[in-house]
C-alpha cells in the first residue's frame, strides 16, 4: 500500500457548515445503522464529500470489557510498528481487519484494523496510572510518534467509521447497517480550515468520548494550550479534536458531571452572572474564573456520545442550528428538522437546542443508577440546567 | 402613508391564505419532492409553475430555496417540511406551509407572503426588506436580522409564539410583532423599525439605546392590521392574537443614529 501524498491537517487552509446527527435509544434497546444513515443522508448537501462518519454504541457486547481499538494504517510498516507497540502493552484477544465494502465514491481507502483487548496486567501496574489514562497515553503516543497509524476510536463497546467522502456512502462502505446499537451518531464534512483525510473525520473520539460538531472554535488555540497542560496533544490540529479532550479533562479526571463540563464550556455571560442572585453568581464566576481556558467560543454545535448517553451543546450565540425530537424511549438529534422526521416522521417535541443550554439525555439504567449513588447524581432530566456539587456556597443566614 | 402601505401587505397576507391552491381546491399543479435533491425539486416546483399560478408540493423534505424569487400571482402550498431558505428573494407570491419551516424563512424576501403554520428556525427573515411572514407558533433565534425598509417599503414578520434570542438583531426598519414571549438580547444593535410585544419586557432586559412604552396611537392600524392578518391566517388553530392592540408594548431606538458617534475622531 502506497502512502497518499496529500496535505495534513495545518498544512492547509479552506475557507469554507457541516451536518450532525444523533439518533439513540434510551431504553439500551440496539437498532442497526440504517436510520442514521438515512438521517445524514438527507443533509447531504451540508457536506462536501471530504469527511463523513459514524459513532456507535453497544455494538460490541461480546466483548463489552475489553478496549476495541479502531485503527487506521497507511502503510504495512505502519501495522507493523502499531501492533509491535500494542503487544508490548496490551493483551489482545481479538484482532482482525474492519470489514468493508467496495464502494464507487471511496477512493484510496486506508487499511482499517480492529483489536480488542486488555492492559497488560504488570506494566499497568508498573505505570501506575489507571485504565483510562494508561490507555489515553497510548493512544497518544500511536498517533504522534507512529507514522501513518491513527486510533480512529479507542473505548469500549463502542467503535468510529469514518473517513473521506460523503457519509452516507461511508456508511455503506463500513457496512453500519450490520452493527447494532442504542446510540449512533453522524457527522457530514464540509471541512473549513483543512483538507479531508481518514483521520481527522468526525468523529473525533478518545477512550469512550466521541464528538461530532458542526462549526468553528475561535478559541482553539487558548483551548489547545490548555489540554496540552494536562498530556492531550492536539495532534490533528482541529477544533473537534479539542473539544473531546475538553470532555475528557472535565468529565474523567476531574469528575465534574457531563452536563457541567458542557456548562463550563459555554459558560453564562458576566452580563448574566451580573444578574445572578449572589449565591448563584459567586458560583459562576468561581467556574469560570477556574476554567477561563476551557471557555470555547466560536460558533459550534456539536453532539457527545459517551457511555453514559448523548450530549448536545450549542454556542451561547447559537450560531448554528441543531434539532431535537422525541418519540417514546427514541430521541433524536440533527442539524435540520426534516432529518429527524425522514427517519420519525411522528416524532413528538420537536424542538431547537438553545444556545449555551446543554441537553443531556442518559441511557435509563445509568440514569437509575446515578440516581441511587447521591444527591447531586439524580438523573439530569430531573433537574435540567442545573447543578448542586456541594460547591454553591451555603444560603447566607440572614442576621 | 407607510400604515396604508402596511394594511396593504397585511392584506396580500390574507389573501394569500385564502387563496392558496390547498385551501381553494382548485390546484391544478402539484409536485411530490420525496427525498428528490434540491435542485431536481426546484425544477419540477418551477415547471409546474410555468402552467399553472398555484402548486401543492407534497412531502417537502429539507430541500433548499423553494419559492425562491417566487413573482406576483404565483402561490405555494407546501405540506412536509420545507429547507432552509425557504421563499428567499421571494417577489410577490405567497407560500404556506402546512407544517414547520426550517432556518432563514424569507431570506431577503422583497415582496409577497409567508404563512407558516407550524414553528421556524433561526433567522427568519433575514435582511428582509419587504412583505409579510407570519407564523403560527414560535421561531429561532435572530428572527428579523438585519430588516430594513424604504420609502413606502415596509417588511412584518408576525410570530405567534415564542421567540428566541437576539429577536430583531441589527434592525434596520419593518416590524415585528411577538404574541409570545422573546428570549434575551432583543433588539441588540436595532437603530430602525418597531417591535410589538404583548408581553412587555423586565426593565433590565432591555437594551441600551432601546425605547419600550406603550404602544401610542400611530402604531394602533399597522399593528391592528397584522394582528387581523393573524388571526385570519390560523383561525381555525387556536385562540386569536389580536384583541385589544392598545395593550400591547412597542420597542423602539431612542436614536436613528445611535452609534454616529462610534467612530468620530
Amino acid at each position: 500500500m502506497t502512502r497518499r501524498n496529500i496535505p495534513r491537517e495545518g498544512e492547509v487552509r479552506i475557507p469554507s457548515g457541516c451536518a450532525i446527527a444523533g439518533i439513540m435509544d434510551r431504553s439500551g434497546a440496539r437498532h442497526d445503522g440504517g436510520d442514521i444513515l438515512r438521517s445524514i443522508a438527507l443533509m447531504h448537501d451540508r457536506s462536501n464529500g471530504l469527511g463523513g462518519g459514524f459513532a456507535a454504541y453497544g455494538i460490541y457486547p461480546d466483548y463489552a470489557d475489553l478496549y476495541a481499538f479502531h485503527i487506521m494504517y497507511e502503510s504495512r510498516e505502519a501495522r507493523a510498528a502499531a501492533e509491535a507497540y500494542l503487544e508490548h502493552f496490551y493483551l489482545c484477544e481479538k484482532q482482525e481487519r474492519i470489514p468493508t465494502e467496495e464502494h464507487p465514491a471511496i477512493k484510496n481507502p486506508p487499511d482499517i484494523w480492529r483489536y480488542f483487548m486488555a492492559p497488560h496486567p504488570m506494566r499497568l501496574a508498573a505505570s501506575g496510572l489507571d485504565e483510562a489514562e494508561y490507555t489515553m497515553q497510548h493512544v497518544f503516543h500511536i498517533n504522534g510518534k507512529i507514522e501513518g497509524a491513527f486510533v480512529a476510536s479507542s473505548g469500549k463497546d463502542m467503535g468510529v467509521f469514518k473517513g473521506v467522502g460523503y457519509p452516507e456512502d461511508i456508511g455503506e462502505f463500513y457496512r453500519i447497517g450490520d452493527y447494532e446499537a442504542w446510540a449512533w451518531t453522524a457527522h457530514g464534512r464540509f471541512p473549513t480550515n483543512t483538507p479531508g483525510w481518514w483521520g481527522g473525520a468526525h468523529p473525533f473520539t478518545l477512550l469512550n468520548w466521541s464528538v461530532v460538531h458542526n462549526g468553528e472554535i475561535s478559541s482553539y488555540d487558548a483551548n489547545r494550550r490548555y489540554v496540552e497542560q494536562f498530556g492531550y496533544d492536539c495532534e490533528l490540529q482541529t477544533d473537534t479534536e479539542v473539544i473531546t479532550y475538553l470532555f475528557d479533562l472535565l468529565a474523567r479526571r476531574h469528575g465534574l458531571s457531563q452536563q457541567m463540563a458542557a456548562h463550563i464550556m459555554a459558560a453564562p455571560s458576566w452580563r448574566e452572572i451580573d444578574a445572578m442572585e449572589p449565591d448563584r453568581a459567586a458560583f459562576e464566576t468561581a467556574l469560570r474564573t477556574v476554567y477561563a481556558s476551557a471557555l470555547v467560543n466560536g460558533p459550534f454545535s456539536i453532539i457527545v456520545g459517551s457511555e453514559e448517553g448523548l450530549l448536545a451543546l450549542n454556542d451561547r450565540l447559537k450560531l448554528r442550528a441543531l434539532m431535537v425530537a422525541e418519540k417514546g424511549p427514541m430521541v433524536y438529534l440533527a442539524s435540520e428538522q426534516a432529518a429527524i422526521q425522514v427517519v420519525c416522521p411522528d416524532a413528538e417535541n420537536v424542538r431547537s437546542i438553545e444556545g449555551g443550554v446543554p441537553f443531556v439525555v442518559q441511557r435509563d439504567d445509568v440514569a437509575a443508577a446515578k440516581a441511587g449513588e447521591a444527591a447531586e447524581n439524580r438523573a439530569v432530566r430531573d433537574w435540567p440546567l442545573e447543578h448542586e456539587v456541594g460547591v454553591l456556597p451555603r444560603k447566607r443566614r440572614e442576621a | 402613508m407607510t400604515d396604508a402601505t402596511h394594511t396593504l401587505d397585511a392584506g396580500k397576507a390574507e389573501a394569500a391564505a385564502g387563496t392558496a391552491a390547498l385551501a381553494g381546491g382548485t390546484a391544478t399543479g402539484e409536485v411530490t419532492l420525496g427525498l428528490a435533491h434540491f435542485k431536481e425539486a426546484n425544477e419540477q416546483v418551477r415547471k409546474a409553475l410555468a402552467g399553472t399560478d398555484a402548486v401543492v408540493v407534497r412531502d417537502a423534505n429539507a430541500q433548499r430555496y423553494l419559492g425562491c424569487a417566487l413573482p406576483a400571482g404565483k402561490s405555494l402550498d407546501i405540506l412536509g417540511t420545507p429547507g432552509n431558505d425557504l421563499g428567499c428573494y421571494l417577489d410577490g407570491g405567497a407560500i404556506v406551509v402546512h407544517g414547520n419551516g426550517q432556518d432563514q424563512v424569507g431570506n431577503t424576501m422583497n415582496d409577497g407572503a409567508i404563512v407558516v403554520h407550524g414553528r421556524i428556525g433561526d433567522a427568519a427573515g433575514y435582511a428582509m426588506r419587504g412583505g409579510t411572514i407570519l407564523v403560527r407558533g414560535d421561531c429561532g433565534w435572530r428572527a428579523g436580522i438585519h430588516m430594513k425598509e424604504y420609502a413606502g417599503k415596509r417588511p412584518a414578520i408576525v410570530i405567534g409564539g415564542d421567540a428566541g434570542a437576539f429577536l430583531g438583531e441589527y434592525m434596520a426598519g419593518g416590524v415585528i410583532v411577538i404574541g409570545g414571549t422573546p428570549g434575551d438580547y432583543v433588539g441588540t444593535g436595532m437603530h430602525g423599525g418597531v417591535i410589538y410585544l404583548r408581553h412587555p419586557l423586565s426593565t433590565e432586559r432591555i437594551m441600551d439605546g432601546l425605547i419600550q412604552e406603550l404602544v401610542g396611537d400611530e402604531d394602533i392600524p399597522q399593528l391592528a392590521a397584522l394582528l387581523a392578518a393573524y388571526d385570519e391566517a390560523f383561525a381555525s388553530e387556536g385562540p386569536p392574537l389580536g384583541g385589544d392592540p392598545g395593550s400591547w408594548y412597542c420597542l423602539r431606538a431612542a436614536s436613528a443614529r445611535p452609534y454616529g458617534g462610534l467612530y468620530a475622531h
